[in-house]
């Protein structure tokens, strides 16, 4: 393989992994913290794409603005959309078994599926870059790559960075890691669990939708494009542990690098070469790489 | 006592675990700086009571009021809210934070906006929580945790601290250490609600106090008239 392909395949596993990153992040922190699997996961991702799609000729007409005017009423919508699922769905499912909790959430996906079907229809959609970031860049003499997909790592890592520090050097962030471990002297302390929750659920939908609608450029938008995330970002908690952030990075650029590199060199075992990774992982490590007590 | 004086007064209260009746009728009051011991053999009703108190147990029914706002709905958090703070039994140091992200995270000033309790305090109160500021609760001992776990309410600045079991499986040196430490909690105005195995500590230690049979008070009064009585004994089983 020679440099300049070597070179954008990493820069396209990066790329693939932090966008994973985004939406496996919500999906960690709720199974972890809040115990709920919540299989509707890759349906906010869907959403956010669909968002911007969608959007961009009503916020076009509303506010004149281009992609990123459409990024920040889709970011705000999500929140919104995160806020009144976890209170009318979500907050009856902290105490079932997990099998009333796959029920609901799949019933979910379903819900939403119909709703894109009714409002967008079934078809498939292209969403253009802003003018600016269309662009390439040139990499050697021969080999370019497009500026669009960098600006997507850049903003991924930006916001998994923000999280980072959130939850590691903020009070919010203390708050709610204790919450996934001893709920009752969390609320003892005088902290509203259920707030606590409820902005981690808006939060964790918010990063997916969003993850969505930046990547909706250089995927199209298509119906069931969240189930087909929503399965290799289980397989991202499950690698990196669950409830863990920094497992569910390292287990997103793992999966990045591999499934990437899997397609350019073993192309006819791409499809299986992620699957493989977390047997692997799980047989060295059952409890995924970083296990949260 | 003048009514203003009560921080916690609690009327005909009842807790159920399932079809168990645990609570059958309590009465309990603690005013201001106060400090109360709570007796009574295992499975008597203690630690329910406590956490009937605190609104952990859903199962209950009774009137509670605190500072003279009724709590008897009151979700945990906003009793925690109306300065009164919990030691729990088993000490509640979260694992997966360290000694000094325990004791910040929910650290606020009191009702009143006082705030004579601050981190430099805490560390100069308890110099081995210094020594372990950027350990994770569970590398902690024992004595370790209970420390954090005082120096954790305390943040909160609170009226009144609940002290579960807090000597439990302790080193003897330790245990000293923990009385001595809450001693100087009454000393600084705080009130204290006191459930500790050994009942001598407990009553040297404490203004009232109660005992605690099968969910119902049978005895209450002054630490020293129920050190004196001769049906204490009887009551702890000891």
């Amino acid at each position: 393989m020679d440099l300049s392909i070597f070179l954008i395949q990493c820069l396209n596993s990066l790329q693939y992994g932090l966008l994973l990153f985004l939406v496996a992040m919500g999906l960690t922190l709720i199974f972890g913290i809040m115990g709920v699997i919540n299989l509707a996961h890759g349906s906010f991702y869907m959403i956010g794409a669909y968002m911007a799609y969608a959007l961009s000729p009503i916020v076009a007409n509303a506010f004149g603005g281009g992609f990123f005017s459409v990024l920040v009423v889709g970011l705000v919508l999500a929140v919104i959309l995160g806020y009144f699922l976890e209170w009318a769905f979500f907050s009856f499912l902290y105490d079932r078994d997990h099998l009333q909790q796959v029920l609901m959430t799949y019933g979910l996906i379903l819900v939403f599926e119909e709703l894109r079907s009714l409002l967008v229809g079934d078809d498939v959609h292209g969403v253009q870059p802003p003018d600016f970031l269309a662009g390439v860049i040139p990499l050697g003499d021969v080999m370019t790559y497009p500026v669009y997909r960098l600006f997507i790592s850049a903003v991924c890592l930006l916001l998994a960075l923000g999280m980072y520090y959130i939850f590691t050097r903020t009070r919010l962030g203390m708050m709610i890691r204790a919450g996934s471990t001893n709920r009752e002297m969390v609320q003892s302390l005088g902290i509203d669990i259920k707030l606590l929750y409820r902005i981690v659920f808006a939060a964790g939908v918010a990063l997916a939708a969003f993850a969505g609608m930046i990547s909706a450029p250089v995927s199209t938008v298509y119906p069931g494009m969240g189930s087909q995330v929503l399965i290799i970002c289980f397989v991202v908690v499950v690698i990196g542990g669950i409830g863990s952030i920094r497992g569910a990075f390292l287990a997103a650029m793992l999966i990045g690098f591999v499934d990437t590199f899997g397609k350019v060199l073993l192309p006819e075992a791409a499809g299986v070469l992620v699957y493989v990774l977390m047997a692997l992982i799980l047989l060295w490590k059952p409890d995924g790489l970083f296990k949260t007590s | 006592m003048p009514h203003s004086e009560l921080l916690v007064e609690a009327h005909d209260l009842h807790a159920w675990y399932g079809s168990s009746h645990v609570l059958q009728g309590i009465d309990f009051k603690i005013g201001r700086g106060e400090t109360v011991g709570l007796l009574g053999r295992n499975g008597m009703g203690k630690s329910t009571l406590i956490r009937t108190l605190l609104g952990h147990i859903k199962q209950r029914d009774g009137h509670i009021t605190v500072r003279g706002k009724d709590m008897s709905k009151a979700k945990p958090h906003e009793v925690a809210r109306m300065g009164i703070a919990y030691v729990p039994e088993g000490r509640g140091v979260f694992p997966n934070l360290s000694v000094r992200e325990n004791l910040i995270m929910a650290a606020r000033r009191g009702l009143d906006g006082r705030n004579d309790w601050p981190y430099e305090r805490i560390l100069e109160t308890f110099p081995r929580l210094q020594e372990r500021i950027g350990n994770m609760g569970n590398q902690l001992s024992g004595g370790e945790q209970q420390m954090l776990s005082i120096g954790r309410a305390l943040m909160t600045h609170p009226d009144l601290i609940i002290l579960d079991e807090a000597t439990e499986g302790l080193a003897p040196l330790i245990v000293e250490e923990i009385w001595r430490v809450i001693a100087t909690i009454r000393a600084s105005g705080i009130a204290t609600l006191i459930v500790d195995r050994n009942y001598h500590k407990v009553l040297a230690n404490s203004d009232r106090a109660l005992v605690l049979q099968k969910g119902q008070v049978v005895m209450s009064g002054t630490a020293k008239t129920i050190e004196q009585s001769d049906e204490l004994t009887g009551y702890l089983g000891v």
